[in-house]
């Protein structure tokens, strides 16, 4: 790969081959949400040099945002989620291509927004809408990497084309999750935004294991960390 | 019987984090959580011997549940 950056991934070795990280620049993710996951989850695909990358939101930011949400600056009040993490990723790694559309992801565009990619990143803040994107990722044979944050708690599964682990996640029928009482602060996303990432990656390279079938569940007020199978 | 219980995130709020619940024989996970008090609606992940359980499954003394409310955000 010819780059005017030449060695921005030096430091990726040894833990990725020179193989594998060409492998990564051919590949095409979509995360869906560009807030408090989303943003984190953009910074560290982009930085890693995913070839291209589409970043789904059809939110703008809001004051509430700016306690937790990489891509929410006082300036950017306003503006365009999915626009802001386009600029961002334009800054920070010129070598990828991006794709930002300003919509909000539903039952009926879902299928033609997540189309052709290679993995489907879960950055949404509501059961209802990771429900659509699980169900259209089956009809379209694509993986799932499922996040969720509730203040100091949050999980993390890995969701193959005909899985049905949101059910097993979600045996209720609720919209939304205790994050509505909890809220979210600055550092739940961070570390559920890492480990999706991670998982994101070992799917690409296919190296690892991922937690499919199971979830990682984390308690951060207890250090409490458990992996359950599903 | 007795069952253990197991809760997670803030459903051990008031609760605490292990409990053993008396229950009758073929008693279930619905018996439990309203004993508990725990909304069905706060039932999100929900394990019998650390596999995905059912509400009205006939729970054995050697059953271990464990509960977990809703996480949603992004």
């Amino acid at each position: 790969m010819q780059s005017k950056f030449e060695g921005r991934y030096a430091k990726n070795s040894q833990m990725l081959s020179v193989d594998e990280v060409a492998h990564l620049h051919l590949k095409k993710v979509c995360v869906i949400g560009c807030g408090g996951l989303g943003g984190y989850i953009i910074e560290m695909l982009g930085r890693i040099g995913v070839g291209h990358l589409t970043v789904i939101d059809g939110d703008v930011f809001d004051v509430s945002n700016l306690n937790r949400q990489l891509l929410s600056t006082e300036y950017g009040i306003g503006i365009s989620k999915a626009e802001a993490a386009g600029t961002r990723l334009k800054t920070i790694n010129s070598e990828i291509k991006v794709t930002a559309h300003t919509v909000f992801v539903d039952e009926k565009n879902v299928n033609a927004l997540i189309q052709g990619h290679d993995v489907i990143v879960d950055a949404l803040d509501s059961i209802e809408s990771r429900k659509w994107v699980a169900k259209a990722c089956t009809e379209l044979s694509i993986p799932f990497v499922h996040g969720a944050i509730a203040g100091w708690y949050g999980q993390v599964s890995t969701i193959f084309p005909g899985d049905n682990t949101l059910e097993k996640l979600y045996h209720a029928q609720c919209g939304k999750g205790d994050e509505v009482q909890l809220g979210n602060p600055s550092f739940t996303p961070a570390l559920v935004a890492s480990i999706q990432v991670s998982e994101v990656i070992k799917l690409l390279i296919d190296r690892g294991d991922v937690l499919r079938n199971q979830v990682m569940h984390i308690d951060l007020l207890c250090n409490e960390i458990n992996v359950f199978d599903l | 019987m007795q069952i253990k219980v197991r809760l997670f995130a803030t459903l051990r709020n008031g609760r605490g984090k292990e409990l053993l619940t008396e229950l009758q024989e073929n008693g279930t996970v619905r018996d439990i959580i309203a004993l508990l008090e725990i909304p069905e609606t706060e039932v999100a992940i929900l394990l019998i011997n650390g596999r995905d359980g059912t509400l009205d499954r006939p729970l054995l003394e050697t059953d271990v549940v464990s509960i977990f409310p809703p996480v949603g955000g992004g």
